[in-house]
């Protein structure tokens, strides 16, 4: 599938001390309660929560303090307890793009009744390059990189504490 | 495969809003620096010490066309994207795996 080093997908693993069921049910259903939502949304509103909704062709979206909803992306394959498939269609500029398409894969991999490796691939990354010219047409008026910018700052703040 | 060092030039490059509007400036097509400069509050001299600064942490790249030095962001600005998806996923993961063990903990409270 991909190569180890595949510039256009970003791996990770976490091990979790928590049953496999959990760490899905934290995951897919709590995901309001860790996502950093402080930082990582995209609607004008201060976002309250972020939902999946729990079958393939659900949404992924942010829900704001004042009820509105903003979409990040789709339920691709949903196969609890042990697989995620989303599309995330964020762009470069933080802003909600249905074109986009990049993918996040989520595993749940059982270590035992207590504990769970969860592997996620970020992957097909170039499409932000594919997209980056119409991204750039259609951003002319706004050009506005701020929002991917504020987020670059605070993580630089962070790196530096 | 970008190295911690060009990352944090990265960020460090864009901590600073005056940076900012430059490289926002750049994203709208290729410019000279005194078109950078030109409505922006700052001597074109700063503006030219701004663009080496974003130059040096690979976020920009410049050319020349005939006497012209054009300044353009980098189209290999997805590297810089990558860095940063990788920090995301860091703090993001972090947060899950916290929330994820203290939900197991109630769970095991629960017995």
């Amino acid at each position: 599938m991909n190569a180890p080093n595949d510039p256009n997908s970003v791996k990770k693993m976490v091990y979790v001390q928590a049953p496999q069921e959990i760490a899905w049910r934290v995951f897919t259903e709590k995901m309001g309660a860790w996502w950093p939502l402080a930082f990582y949304k995209i609607g004008k509103a201060p976002a309250v929560d972020a939902v999946i909704e729990p079958h393939p062709g659900g949404r992924w979206y942010e829900r704001g303090n004042d009820g509105s909803t903003c979409d990040w992306g789709t339920v691709l394959a949903w196969e609890p307890y042990s697989r995620l498939l989303l599309s995330w269609d964020v762009s470069a500029d933080w802003q909600y793009d249905p074109l986009l398409k990049t993918e996040i894969e989520v595993r749940f991999i059982a270590d035992g009744e207590d504990a769970t490796r969860v592997e996620l691939e970020h992957r097909k990354l170039d499409r932000y390059g594919a997209r980056r010219d119409e991204m750039r047409r259609i951003y002319e008026t706004e050009g506005d990189w701020g929002r991917l910018l504020a987020a670059f700052a605070q993580l630089a703040a962070t790196v530096k504490q | 495969m970008a190295t911690l060092t060009q990352i944090e030039r990265a960020l460090d490059a864009l901590g600073d809003p005056t940076r900012r509007e430059v490289f926002k400036r750049l994203r709208k097509g290729n410019r000279s620096v005194r078109e950078v400069a030109d409505g922006m509050n700052v001597s074109r001299p700063a503006v030219s010490q701004h663009l080496s600064v974003l130059k040096a942490a690979g976020l920009i790249a410049v050319r020349s066309e005939g006497t012209r030095r054009l300044y353009e962001v980098d189209p290999h600005g997805i590297e810089v994207l990558r860095s940063w998806l990788d920090g995301f996923w860091n703090e993001t993961l972090l947060a899950f795996k916290q929330e994820a063990e203290k939900e197991a903990m109630k769970g095991r409270n629960l017995r």
